[in-house]
């Protein structure tokens, strides 16, 4: 890759980004059950607002709790447009309508964050947390705004269809939430590559420096802010096109949390991180979700597990396999990760299966004491399934600390044996 | 009472199987319960789910449908009506005709939306949408759909018997009324200003206040308002932590005033007001498990016997769900056909006699007429005969039931007839 | 009068509440500079706890028992967790805590349910202590003011006057110098995190009969305490008394106020109308908006005076 980019045609980049938007639209045909075209919605929402997440998480080192506010804002004035457009006040496309949404995100990043973006780290963290909480505790107060608990609902269809596009069937809203993912990706990260976007790397990770140099890092994170509002907007406008629907959840704690968990898991530290992150959010939520009711359970868990040993995310691990790859060395690894993976399903098994157990306990022990795991049936109400259980969860840990182990101790050679080529 | 009622069904079973055989043939009838299943709210979701899963068990046992058999599916919405969306889609791909849903009148005005939308974008394949218990009045006024059945008396209509039962009371000269800030919550202060002002103008209102949902921890200082605002009752349509605090702060500060309220008796407030409530707090509700006569207390104990139990102590609550299940089983052996148009037109206009007497759904808005109870909590009644009360502290064999195993039941203090909750409606139903 | 009197108590209990809680995140933040956002979590902990175990054995063992059980807890978090993720910085730190508050809320589903649970005040405790003109107060609030303050002492003494105190109050400005000196730095902060925690979990014994025990109580009280901690100045435990007793007040007589800017606009000869813009921010009480002043407050601090009000260093 990083020997392509400098030539004039840039083939790396063509490839994955060609590969990614044929990927995007050729998915729906491919996956076809009933409820991808749902799922695969939301996460193109998804990786529009944790991509503008991470302009200020990842590019800009600004911990943010309150995002929501963004991209809910922008719903809002989305939803009233799409209203207001419906009754005949004025004419705009409803193809345009999330700049609408990207507009009002936009000048809420305006109103925020001059006041906000004063100082990063913790203090930005914490004011960042006040204004969320204000918002959302103001959703509530201002029913004619914000619809109040009901929120606002508007039609997605509205006058003529065009060349065929009402807007009616969710697949047409799928593309045109495609067409906007590529258009915003490919625009944040162009950011990235501006004189703003390389700036806001250098206040994040040594913001004197930065000053000395002669930049005002206050301006650089304020306007860092204002294009990610921008962007959130957009996700926000697309959001109420897909649901047709707009309500206080949109500004509150629990978006903000959920785009900080996405974006975190894929990586921060990534362009294409979030991409990753909202991909395994949103499933882990929607799939695992349906599943079981102990899926905030898993989706914690894994969140601190990232945190504590990957702090990069998905797209690190990914990103730490290429030269490995490339130095043709994968084949050490592959003993330590069957290794790893085969203790780890153990683990894992055991934590699922304590987990379920204890669930299935408090909530219906007393009426339905039987369940089913992994297609066996037993009763909860026993002492051998719990012995089971936590018989493979200890173990598997402690099997694990082997594998783990043997592979720290294998990525230590190969480290060795990359520095010793490069040198 | 059942027993009777079996037999009428049952000989309507045989009738409809000479004149339509083919068309009630052995089918199984999915309906999507749609309420929280994970997060905070999931205790009252699972307590719903368990209902539903209860009678239609009873359908099934006693052919109430005919051949046609109950299978309740859950799904978790979270209480977020965005998800809510997600999971009707969920609904729509699996191909289930029959959604039902209670919690948070936020979620059910979405749904309604979406069902209206989803009908008129797919002819054939509509959706009927049965809800429990969402209180908001505009579902069966300005946003009345034909598509919409609600089941539990709306806020207007309980406020109409609250202000009926406090009307009747001289004594009372004051009142104070303190509510969630937010639809549900203005609805009720509004209603209750109205018709108090309508029925006994002699009455003041000595507060009206509006607190933030779900933010309060510390009641004390609104304790202390009320006291000094020296109100005779208070009003309240709080619900959750906002009313169980609410309760406590009260008896903390020694306050007197009786509290009227929408959800003292809902899931699990009882548990956590504890003595607080004795007494003080009030409640409105289709039912209650010491009325008198009492025609679902062996379903009750059924109930009760099955779910009772720690660690979830669910009692039974929702006579709703049974009024419910049990007139969309009748709709369908009426229409001899499971397809929600033509049962929704069954359900239209329907009386049922239902355990506490004739309900209707009312045709032009599809509202439930029911009847309804005002009771007090009090203490369960502690009899030395049966060692099953032998926690129990109450001296009144009427309170014969605790609730979710707190050790306190409700009295009854005034039943209120049907007739007495009707109220106009706005609503123009468009019928497809 | 009445009402004042009774207004300022119902403040002052609040508000030393609301100090017991923030106190021990206010020492682990300015000992280590992590700022906890699992504080709530260890409240709550600490509050099942003692349901459990007031149950068995009774309250007042719980009392004692629960707090020391949650700083078990803490020093297993800080040595496992925290620790670990140290060496990638402050918003690592906080991150981590982020997760784990979403891990222990889920925990307490799991092994308590979903409902609240019966735990009640005890009934020495249960009743009134004195009699206000008409209003009574109840002992246990006075239990709470009596529990908080001694607790105040205490901390202030074991930081100035004991030995571990003055080890820890070195490792905070001199980590390196007091390594040499011998102490175990890494050990200090494990128990500055056990005992901040420890100090939540005694909250959470308190606070937790007083109001309502329930899952989604850590949830609740969450953001106030970092109002507290952010407005009393990152680090300074007077302050944070300071800004503890300023909310319970700000919250507790704007309840009483039911003004809104319509009253003003008419005092000055303005009629505001339904149709006037802006209808609904007019016509909104300071009561209505009684719990959202403290993130007001917090916003606009960090605004002006981002050292809050005895701080001795921006955050």
């Amino acid at each position: 890759m990083a020997r392509l980019k400098y030539r004039p045609l840039n083939l790396g980049r063509w490839l994955v980004w060609g590969g990614t938007a044929l990927l995007m639209i050729l998915l729906p045909q491919i996956l076809t059950a009933g409820f991808t075209l749902t799922l695969l919605s939301q996460i193109g929402v998804g990786i529009i607002f944790a991509l503008s997440y991470n302009m200020l998480l990842g590019q800009g080192g600004m911990l943010s709790f309150g995002h929501a506010v963004y991209s809910g804002m922008g719903a809002y004035f989305t939803v009233h447009a799409l209203n207001l457009i419906s009754k005949g006040a004025f004419y705009f496309p409803v193809t345009l309508t999330p700049l609408i949404g990207g507009v009002a995100g936009a000048f809420f990043g305006v109103i925020f964050g001059y006041v906000t973006t004063k100082k990063s780290g913790t203090t930005f963290a914490m004011i960042s947390l006040g204004i969320g909480e204000m918002v959302a505790a103001c959703s509530l107060m201002f029913a004619g705004f914000f619809g109040g608990e009901a929120g606002i609902s508007t039609n997605r269809v509205i006058g003529e269809a065009f060349l065929g596009i009402s807007y009616g069937p969710s697949i047409q809203v799928y593309y045109l939430i495609v067409g906007w993912a590529l258009i915003c990706m490919v625009a944040m990260f162009a950011w990235t590559q501006t004189p703003l976007g390389r700036m806001a790397n250098a206040v994040r990770d040594n913001p004197e420096r930065a000053e000395f140099v002669g930049y005002d890092t206050h301006m650089v994170r304020f306007l860092t802010l204002v294009i990610s509002g921008f962007f959130a907007g957009i996700a926000g406008g697309l959001s109420c096109i897909n649901y047709e629907i707009v309500t206080a959840e949109n500004v509150g704690a629990l978006r903000s949390a959920g785009v900080l968990i996405a974006t975190f898991i894929g990586g921060a530290g990534f362009f294409f991180g979030p991409i990753i992150g909202s991909i395994v959010f949103f499933t882990m939520v929607t799939a695992i979700g349906s599943i079981t009711q102990a899926w905030a359970f898993y989706l914690g868990l894994l969140f601190l597990v990232i945190v504590l040993y990957a702090p990069g995310g998905f797209a690190s691990l990914i990103a730490m396999h290429v030269p490995v790859i490339k130095a043709r060395l994968m084949r050490r690894l592959w003993l330590p990760y069957s290794a790893a993976l085969a203790t780890g399903i153990a683990l894992l098994a055991g934590l699922v299966s304590v987990v379920e157990m204890t669930y299935h306990f408090s909530t219906e022990a007393g009426a339905n004491p039987n369940m089913k795991l992994f297609g066996l049936a037993f009763n909860v109400t026993h002492a051998a399934p719990w012995a089971v259980a936590s018989a493979l969860l200890v173990g598997g840990f402690i099997i694990s600390r082997f594998a783990w182990n043997l592979v720290g101790r294998t990525w230590a050679d190969i480290v060795h044996i990359l520095q010793e080529q490069s040198a | 009472m059942k027993m009777t009622f079996n037999r009428v069904l049952l000989a309507g079973v045989i009738a409809s199987a000479l004149v339509a055989p083919s068309v009630l043939a052995a089918e199984t009838l999915k309906i999507a319960y749609i309420d929280p299943l994970s997060g905070a709210f999931a205790n009252v979701g699972e307590a719903g789910l368990k209902h539903f899963e209860f009678v239609a068990a009873d359908i099934n046992k006693r052919k109430l449908a005919g051949d046609v058999k109950f299978e309740i599916v859950p799904f978790d919405n979270k209480v977020s009506p965005q998800e809510s969306l997600n999971v009707l889609k969920k609904v729509e791909d699996q191909g289930i005709r029959y959604i039902t849903q209670g919690n948070s009148s936020g979620v059910a005005g979405v749904l309604i939306d979406a069902v209206n939308k989803y009908n008129e974008r797919n002819p054939g394949k509509s959706i009927l949408y049965l809800n429990y218990a969402a209180v908001d009045p505009d579902f069966t006024n300005s946003k009345c759909s034909f598509w919409h059945f609600r089941f539990d008396a709306n806020s207007d209509m309980k406020m109409e018997a609250l202000t009926d039962f406090i009307a009747k009371d001289p004594k009372i000269k004051k009142v104070y009324l303190i509510n969630q800030n937010y639809s549900f919550g203005q609805a009720v202060s509004r209603a209750a200003k109205e018709y108090l002002k309508r029925k006994r103008p002699d009455i003041q209102v000595v507060g009206d206040d509006l607190h933030p949902i779900g933010q309060v921890k510390d009641f004390a200082p609104y304790v202390a308002k009320i006291k000094a605002s020296g109100a005779d009752i208070v009003i309240t349509g709080n619900w959750g932590n906002d009313i169980s605090l609410l309760i406590k702060a009260a008896k903390d500060a020694g306050l007197n005033a009786p509290f009227y309220t929408y959800y003292g008796g809902g899931i699990g407030a009882l548990s956590s007001m504890g003595d607080a409530a004795d007494g003080k707090v009030k409640q409105i509700t289709e039912w209650h498990a010491n009325i008198r006569p009492n025609k679902t207390e062996k379903y009750a104990n059924a109930f009760d016997a099955k779910y009772g139990g720690p660690p979830a102590n669910i009692s039974f609550y929702y006579l709703r769900v049974n009024n419910e299940m049990y007139m969309l089983a009748k709709a369908i052996k009426e229409a001899k056909s499971t397809d929600p148009k033509a049962v929704a037109h069954k359900l239209e206009g329907m009386k049922y006699e239902a355990d506490t007497g004739e309900v209707e759904m009312r045709a032009t808005d599809h509202q439930l007429i029911q009847p309804l109870y005002i009771s007090t909590a009090a203490k369960a009644y502690h009899n030395p005969k049966d060692p099953k009360t032998a926690k129990f502290k109450g001296t009144d064999p009427e309170v014969k039931y605790d609730q979710d195993d707190s050790g306190y039941g409700f009295k009854t203090d005034a039943r209120i007839e049907a007739y007495v909750t009707v109220q106009p409606t706005s609503c123009h139903m468009k019928r497809p | 009068m009445e009402f004042f009197l009774i207004s300022m108590l119902n403040s002052i209990s609040y508000g030393l509440l609301l100090f017991m809680l923030s106190s021990g995140l206010t020492i682990i933040f300015s000992m280590m500079g992590v700022l906890n956002f699992a504080h709530a979590s260890f409240y709550m902990l600490g509050a099942y706890f003692a349901y459990q175990i007031s149950g068995w054995i009774g309250f007042w063992p719980a009392l004692a028992i629960a707090p020391l059980l949650v700083g078990a807890v803490g020093m297993a978090v800080e040595r496992y967790g925290l620790r670990t993720v140290h060496k990638f910085g402050h918003v690592a730190e906080l991150l981590f805590t982020f997760g784990l508050a979403y891990l222990i809320d889920e925990a307490v589903h799991l092994i308590w349910g979903r409902s609240s649970v019966p735990y009640a005040v005890p009934p020495s405790l249960d009743g009134a202590a004195f009699t206000l003109f008409s209003t009574e107060y109840p002992i246990y609030r006075v239990f709470m003011m009596a529990v908080s303050i001694s607790m105040l002492i205490g901390i202030y003494l074991t930081l100035t006057r004991s030995r571990i105190g003055l080890v820890i109050q070195a490792a905070l400005t001199h980590p390196q110098t007091v390594e040499t000196l011998g102490h175990n730095v890494p050990r200090v902060f494990m128990l500055v995190f056990g005992g901040g925690s420890a100090l939540a979990g005694l909250a959470g014994v308190i606070g937790g009969n007083a109001f309502i025990t329930e899952p989604g109580m850590a949830a609740a009280v969450g953001p106030i305490v970092f109002v507290v901690v952010v407005v009393g100045g990152m680090g300074s435990l007077v302050g944070a008394f300071l800004a503890s007793l300023l909310i319970g007040v700000i919250q507790t007589f704007s309840v009483a106020l039911d003004y809104s800017f319509v009253n003003l606009f008419a005092k000055l000869g303005i009629t505001i109308g339904p149709n006037t813009p802006l209808a609904a921010l007019w016509d909104l009480t300071i009561s209505q908006t009684a719990p959202v002043l403290p993130y007001l407050l917090m916003v606009l601090m960090l605004i002006f005076r981002p050292k809050g009000i005895l701080g001795t260093r921006e955050g």
